[in-house]
C-alpha cells in the first residue's frame, strides 16, 4: 500500500498494522523512517515544504512497490510520504517490508527508499534564516 | 488542447504552475513543443534550456523525441529530491 499525505504518521502504529496483516507468514519486518534534519549543506534549516505531482507521484510509488514485490518474496509492503510544510524532526517518509526471512525484507526496504529518492516526483524547498532554496538532488541522496 | 504543467523551482521561475495551449500545427514531438514554447516567451527560452529538467507525458517520463498528441498532459520538472 502507498499513501501520500500532509498529516503526520506514527511509525510504530504503522508497523503494528503491517504485523497484523501478516497472519503468521512473515518472520521479519524491516522499516525505514526518514526525518527532517535541522542542518543541510552547512546551513540551519528552520522549515521545509514538500511539493509533489498529484497522480504521477502515486503512480511512481505504486510502481516501486510493485517492482519490490516482483523481485523479493514479501508478505506486505508499505510506503508513506508526507507533503506540505514540515519542521525539523518531523517524519517525512516511511518504508516497510515484511517477509518470511529477514534478507528479503532488508533488500526490499533498501530498494524502495533508494528508488523513491531518485524516481518519485517530490521536491523539497528549505527555509533558512531569511531566505528559501530548492534542494539540489546531489545534496539530498 | 494540451495541458502543460511546471513544478518546483521551474514553476517559480515561470510564475505559473499550469496552462492550456492549442497544439501548434507544426509541433509533433517534445523537442518541437519545447522549441515553440521557448520562441513564444524569453522566460521560457531560458528556463526550459536547463538540460537537467525531466519531462513527463501523461505522467510517464519521456525523452525529447517523444510524440505529442492533442489532449496530452506534459510536465516539466527539476530532478526529484524526495525521501
Amino acid at each position: 500500500m502507498i499513501r501520500v499525505q500532509t498529516e503526520d504518521f506514527d511509525a510504530g502504529a504503522e508497523l503494528e498494522q503491517l504485523r497484523g496483516s501478516n497472519k503468521g507468514q512473515a518472520g521479519a519486518m524491516v522499516s525505514f523512517t526518514g526525518l527532517m534534519r535541522d542542518l543541510n549543506v552547512g546551513d540551519t534549516v528552520t522549515q521545509m515544504t514538500l511539493e509533489h505531482y498529484p497522480g504521477m507521484t502515486e503512480k511512481a510509488l505504486e510502481r516501486i512497490e510493485q517492482v519490490a514485490n516482483e523481485r523479493w518474496e514479501l508478505t506486505a509492503t508499505l510506503i508513506i510520504h508526507r507533503v506540505g510544510s514540515l519542521t525539523p524532526n518531523d517524519n517525512i517518509v516511511f518504508v516497510a517490508a515484511a517477509s518470511r526471512h529477514r534478507e528479503q525484507a532488508f533488500r526490499a526496504c533498501e530498494y524502495m527508499i533508494d528508488t523513491l529518492k531518485t524516481e518519485a516526483p517530490f521536491w523539497k524547498k528549505e527555509t533558512l534564516s531569511g531566505r528559501t532554496r530548492w534542494v539540489e538532488q546531489e545534496n539530498s541522496v | 488542447m494540451l495541458q502543460l504543467r511546471y513544478f518546483a523551482s521551474l514553476r517559480e521561475s515561470l510564475g505559473i504552475g499550469d496552462e492550456q495551449v492549442e497544439l501548434p500545427n507544426d509541433v509533433h514531438d517534445l523537442a518541437g513543443l519545447t522549441r515553440w514554447l521557448q520562441e513564444r516567451d524569453p522566460t521560457w527560452k531560458s528556463a526550459l534550456a536547463d538540460s537537467r529538467l525531466h519531462v513527463a507525458i501523461n505522467q510517464e517520463i519521456v525523452k525529447v523525441d517523444a510524440a505529442i498528441r492533442d489532449g496530452d498532459e506534459i510536465a516539466w520538472f527539476p530532478p526529484v529530491t524526495g525521501g
